[in-house]
């Protein structure tokens, strides 16, 4: 007898939740024979101002945690992907994407997981710096989260072009708030899963799936939102990102790129876009 | 705590006599051109507008007003000029550089009376703060020239091109310097136009860039007022855009270059809130506080504007405070007495005094020093608020003049959430005798620059710039490099 498969709800993710879309809304994804795949959550304005709200309440703790900490939970989101790998590729398979990329991508996502948990603890000492001013001061520039991130996901390379924005900007002490790939969202959704039972806090990574073109003025306007990330080459979407962004003066980083699996992919310098300088200036004369 | 009024006494019984600083010292012309590709000329369509002294209302100079055909040649002239200066050895670059920052130097006794002449700061400021920071600024970015890729390991740095960089009138020579001085080491080529109220300086840093035989075209200064810069601004052969000045005309700049890819950075308002806690040194507080928010007569984007006094010695503190403003020189800025100087601008003048109306409308309870006002000229004596709350437009807005809005809070937690409850993030002070305590607040202050037990430092080689609203990118030290170049 055969048996009827039990097929996922995906839905969102927000503030260490599951919740379906507050609009109700959905849109569909089919594979390449035009089977149903699942219908996506498509979220509204609202659900982004509930992520913020979420990401906010959980900056401060996510920052206040030890560098140490950040990277072993890194590391363990490593794992757990690692540990669900097939899912993964099965997912990217039945959007499109051939068996051996599929592979490919899984893999350089989990290892690119565990090279970011490894600059956790190193790379604030790449970017500070004790500067010698000339009066009775220690002074000194460190690195701190600029805060709250909203990232626009790849539309391509859907997993391995989300982790490889989400990871820097996290290990920096950032909580971001990710629209997935809207042709390939399922794993997004899945990676959620993954997230929620590797110790990250909730609300420091919140996943929406729906329309770029809905959320993407709002992703850039949102006033408490400090930097926005946009994976694409849209020259109308980065026009409009950068004249929202300008009314809170927003941090934008666009990443023109089409291959996420490349070692120019990787580096402490994606950690350092989503960082502020923080100056001190401490007597040193009793 | 008990206030002890004997110590508060900081009244002298006896005045101070004039000690002006002279002027015959100076070469001002009575008509300045626009320096474009090494020379002096005249603007396009021949427009002239003055420049005056604030403390006066005297006419110093007539100054070219920059037009788009101007912008389009000063523009020109960099780009022409890009290919061979940033070919050049960095090494000699370096030396140019060096060369300027020593030229600075030789004349600084001039450059710190026009400074004060055009801008209305007090000499003691111009002469020992402004002038001394800028040419050290130089002296400091020179040694980068040839050392960027020890900045930058594994990235090789490059330059980006043609600079337009737009400065505000507080600091004239000083920002030009901090705009100037990192974009040349970097092997870039600029296009600067200074404020239309305080154009001398930079007009005089022009001649000392001529007289250093730097390559022609290397460094423009055009001089006019914001259609100049919107100008400069748009210009597509532009690829980077440094700007000081307001959160709004920034807000302006990063909408109007959305789309392109000129590289940005922006140094904006702020809204510094200074922290007194109760175990802080309260008479070295107390002049922390002055020199926060009087210091350039509170035209200084970073001014502790906001000050946050623990609620146990606010009363002392408040009460020393008012003895220390009475004792506050305001006048003649060429005097070396002088400890507040002329406002910048009569429009500059009329913010002021709008912003001190809105608080008294609001409720707020002000107190002015009783110090004489010259009758000629733009002043304004050394105000504060008490009484007034985070929802004041007092508190919650930049005034960017001689007056400062005092709370008080009880808690740590208190004054740490107040003082970040503001979308500015410049820069911050905290006030304490427990070296845990200072660690403790700055690192939970939402600002780029924060001063324990002091105020309004700076220094070339330590990194300036703002969280949130204030802006973004940093000036001085190796951070400073960072808005100058691009990677592979």
């Amino acid at each position: 007898m055969s048996r009827l498969d039990i097929l996922k709800t995906y839905k969102l993710y927000i503030g260490g939740k599951f919740p379906r879309t507050e609009s109700g809304r959905y849109y569909p994804i089919y594979d390449k024979k035009e089977n149903l795949l699942a219908n996506v959550c498509s979220a509204s304005r609202k659900d982004f101002r509930n992520a913020v709200v979420e990401a906010r309440k959980a900056q401060s703790s996510w920052a206040n945690s030890s560098a140490l900490n950040k990277g072993q939970i890194l590391y363990r989101i490593a794992e757990m992907l690692e540990g669900r790998k097939e899912q993964f590729i099965t997912e990217l398979i039945a959007q499109g994407v051939s068996q051996k990329a599929g592979q490919t991508e899984v893999e350089a996502a989990i290892d690119r997981l565990v090279y970011y948990a490894g600059w956790s603890d190193k790379y604030q000492q790449l970017f500070s710096a004790v500067n010698p001013v000339s009066s009775a001061h220690f002074n000194f520039s460190m690195l701190e989260p600029v805060g709250i991130v909203s990232i626009l996901a790849p539309e391509e390379q859907s997993l391995l072009g989300m982790v490889s924005v989400i990871a820097p900007a996290i290990v920096g002490g950032n909580t971001v708030i990710i629209l997935a790939s809207e042709s390939k969202p399922l794993n997004a959704i899945s990676f959620a899963e993954v997230l929620h039972s590797s110790d990250v806090p909730g609300g420091v990574v919140n996943i929406l799936t729906g329309s770029k073109k809905e959320l993407v003025s709002q992703m850039a306007s949102h006033m408490d939102v400090n930097a926005i990330i946009y994976c694409g080459k849209d020259e109308n979407e980065i026009k409009t990102i950068d004249e929202f962004a300008s009314e809170s003066i927003k941090r934008t980083i666009f990443y023109k790129k089409n291959n996420w699996d490349n070692e120019e992919s990787e580096s402490p310098y994606f950690i350092e876009k989503t960082q502020e300088i923080k100056t001190t200036w401490h007597p040193t004369k009793a | 705590m008990a206030i002890n009024k004997e110590n508060n006494n900081f009244v002298p019984k006896w005045s101070y006599d004039a000690a002006p600083e002279s002027t015959n010292h100076l070469h001002l012309k009575k008509q300045y051109e626009l320096f474009i590709d090494g020379e002096f000329i005249k603007p396009t369509k021949g427009n002239y507008f003055e420049t005056t002294n604030p403390a006066t209302e005297e006419k110093i100079a007539s100054i070219a007003e920059a037009t788009e055909e101007d912008v389009d040649k000063a523009v020109r002239s960099a780009k022409k000029a890009f290919k061979s200066w940033t070919a050049l050895a960095a090494k000699e670059r370096g030396k140019y550089i060096f060369r300027i920052a020593r030229l600075i130097q030789e004349r600084a006794r001039e450059f710190a009376v026009i400074e004060s002449i055009d801008g209305g700061k007090p000499i003691r400021e111009s002469r020992d703060i402004d002038i001394p920071l800028a040419a050290n600024h130089f002296f400091y970015y020179a040694g980068w020239a040839d050392k960027l890729n020890y900045a930058f390991p594994n990235r090789n740095p490059k330059a980006l091109g043609v600079c337009g960089q737009i400065i505000p009138w507080n600091f004239p020579l000083l920002m030009a310097a901090w705009k100037i001085a990192p974009a040349l080491a970097t092997g870039n080529t600029v296009v600067l136009k200074p404020a239309e109220t305080t154009p001398l300086t930079a007009l005089k840093l022009a001649e000392i860039i001529q007289e250093s035989g730097l390559p022609k075209g290397v460094v423009n200064i055009i001089t006019g007022a914001g259609e100049t810069g919107a100008a400069l601004v748009n210009h597509p052969d532009v690829d980077k855009i440094a700007f000081t000045g307001s959160t709004k005309v920034g807000k302006n700049i990063q909408k109007s270059i959305a789309g392109t890819t000129k590289k940005l950075s922006l140094e904006l308002g702020g809204k510094g809130a200074n922290i007194i806690f109760e175990d802080a040194p309260i008479d070295q507080a107390v002049e922390g506080i002055i020199n926060a928010i009087f210091f350039n007569q509170g035209h200084v984007c970073c001014a502790g504007s906001r000050l946050f006094v623990q609620e146990s010695i606010a009363e002392i503190v408040i009460d020393k405070l008012k003895e220390r403003m009475k004792t506050l020189l305001v006048g003649n800025p060429l005097d070396k007495n002088t400890d507040i100087g002329a406002i910048n601008s009569k429009k500059q003048l009329q913010t002021i005094k709008n912003y001190i109306q809105i608080g008294l409308n609001e409720g707020g309870d002000i107190y002015q020093s009783d110090c004489k006002l010259p009758e000629k000229g733009n002043w304004c004596a050394p105000t504060l608020f008490l009484n007034v709350s985070q929802s004041h437009r007092i508190v919650q807005e930049e005034i960017f003049g001689p007056v400062l809005a005092i709370q008080t809070f009880r808690t740590i937690d208190e004054a740490i959430e107040k003082a970040n409850n503001t979308p500015y993030g410049l820069s911050a002070g905290v006030w304490t005798q427990n070296g845990a305590k200072i660690f403790h607040v700055t690192q939970k202050l939402n600002a780029g620059v924060v001063w324990a037990n002091t105020f309004n430092k700076f220094d070339a080689t330590s990194p300036f710039g703002g969280y949130k609203e204030s802006g973004f990118g940093r000036e001085g030290g190796l951070h400073g490099l960072k808005s100058y170049v691009t990677f592979d």
